[in-house]
């Protein structure tokens, strides 16, 4: 059997099986609509001196915990695949340290957690590790102050602009087990349309999200309401919107099914987080707490995760760099 | 196969991007800048008048009133309620002096982490520093001016 589908399409010839997630979620995170889903709400110091530090943490505890719900042991994991926003994706590197585990440090901005998950199925399904865990974390904290100016500094922030998750979600990926299995995936190229605007990183990313559902459902000779869920990363309620257009441009029907992960994770009246949620954490704890127990419980049978990426640094946008979007399609399935 | 859009492509979707996305809402921002900033001013006019009352000369009595102001932004800002404020009053909390001392105390504070030289010592003019250098640079310049 081919495995390689189409250009940019895999499929599994022994799909994995996710058998546990953990999630961590902020306060912000913890007050919203899905806070019933989440394994742990801290506060955002989470009990550390830093917010890097608080992020660091965020990440250890959620690959200990999805580990241990997995009812195996750390020394089971044939790799660590991890990432975030922070230079050097450093809330990575010193949430995984102690772990002394094969690490894959990655980055793909807020479309992180779509790159381990996808990377994890293909090294199981490959042969070359049994179990594997995928994480991705961001902290707004830790994000307004590497990107944006410091939190106590008194602006006002643009109606478009999103708001970083705070968490960490993990997921463990088995050859064998119990669980929604990873089916398929895409992974995304980067589209650029020339939008040079940081404070509206949905529009730069609608693009890359509609490019790589076209090309899944493409290759895979599937319809969008062949599924219970297509939900984007973190494209929030305006990247949205221009992500329904793109595919309704090219006759793809997106109503009803089509969300967002950026959108379901905060109360748009009373949270006050203007475009919605972004960031690694946004895909990875809304996947990691809110679909997969709606999974696991079979209130959805199947779902096309398609977590969300700016590429972009400070410095780029600062010598007037547009921000390439892009976007990993993953696709779940209970049954 | 290389994929790049076309200059058409990019400006289409550049025109559809500014139909979805949201505008900020000038009309009740101005107004609320207009307020907030006013009422500052109002605060250091009572300052700057009670100290004259007092028997400080027109200058000690603004240097009074600025001292004042800045020392109260920075409490502000050091107890995390000048970055409320800013977010409600905009502009009206930005261009008074308070906000040029927030813009000083604000990263030093978040900065702290990193020590008192790479931290507080470096970043402190991260945000005020471009001000400072045009300020002066444009004073230069109209120093020349008047003196011509």
């Amino acid at each position: 059997m081919d495995k390689r589908i189409g250009e940019q399409t895999v499929i599994f010839e022994r799909p994995p099986v996710i058998i546990s997630t953990a999630s961590i979620a902020g306060e912000k995170e913890g007050d919203g609509p899905l806070k019933d889903y989440f394994d742990i709400i801290t506060d955002d110091k989470n009990g550390r001196t830093s917010w890097e530090k608080a992020e660091s943490k965020f990440m250890e505890d959620a690959i200990y915990k999805a580990v241990n719900k997995s009812g195996f042991s750390m020394t089971d994991m044939d790799y660590i695949l991890a990432g975030d926003l922070l230079n050097q994706t450093a809330a990575s590197i010193f949430g995984a340290r102690e772990f002394k585990r094969p690490f894959l440090g990655l980055y793909g901005a807020c479309s992180t957690m779509g790159e381990a998950l996808g990377l994890g199925a293909m090294l199981v399904d490959g042969g070359f590790a049994k179990k594997v865990v995928a994480s991705a974390s961001s902290h707004f904290c830790s994000a307004e102050r590497q990107f944006r100016f410091p939190l106590g500094l008194g602006t006002q922030r643009p109606l478009s602009s999103t708001w970083t998750v705070t968490g960490c979600g993990a997921a463990v990926i088995s050859n064998e087990g119990i669980g929604p299995k990873i089916v398929s995936i895409t992974t995304g190229k980067m589209v650029d349309m020339g939008v040079k605007d940081a404070n509206n990183m949905g529009a730069a990313m609608a693009p890359a999200a509609a490019d790589t559902i076209k090309e899944h459902l493409k290759a895979r000779g599937k319809k969008i309401s062949d599924f219970d869920v297509v939900a984007t990363g973190d494209l929030g309620f305006t990247g949205l919107k221009l992500a329904k257009s793109l595919l309704e441009n090219d006759g793809i029907a997106t109503d009803g099914i089509f969300t967002d992960c950026g959108v379901e994770i905060f109360d748009r009246q009373r949270q006050d987080t203007h475009g919605g949620g972004s960031g690694c954490a946004c895909s990875a704890i809304t996947f990691c707490g809110y679909f997969y127990k709606l999974l696991m419980e079979r209130k959805i049978n199947n779902m096309l995760l398609v977590p969300t990426g700016a590429l972009m640094s400070l410095t780029s946008s600062q010598q007037g760099e547009t921000i390439p979007g892009i976007a990993h399609a993953v696709e779940i399935d209970m049954r | 196969m290389i994929i790049t859009a076309t200059e058409k492509e990019k400006k289409d979707y550049g025109e559809l991007v500014k139909s979805v996305t949201p505008n900020s809402h000038i009309f009740k921002d101005c107004i609320k800048a207009f307020v907030s900033g006013g009422i500052i001013c109002i605060a250091g006019q009572f300052i700057t008048d009670i100290c004259k009352n007092n028997g400080l000369s027109e200058t000690d009595a603004g240097l009074v009133c600025s001292i004042i102001l800045i020392l109260a932004s920075v409490i502000l800002t050091g107890a995390g309620i000048y970055n409320k404020l800013g977010k409600f009053c905009g502009a009206g909390t930005i261009v008074p002096i308070t906000g040029f001392a927030n813009s000083v105390s604000s990263p030093a504070v978040e900065f702290k982490k990193e020590g008192l030289v790479f931290g507080i010592g470096a970043k402190m003019f991260a945000v005020a520093g471009p001000v400072i250098v045009y300020g002066t640079l444009s004073s230069f310049i109209v120093g020349l001016i008047y003196y011509f």
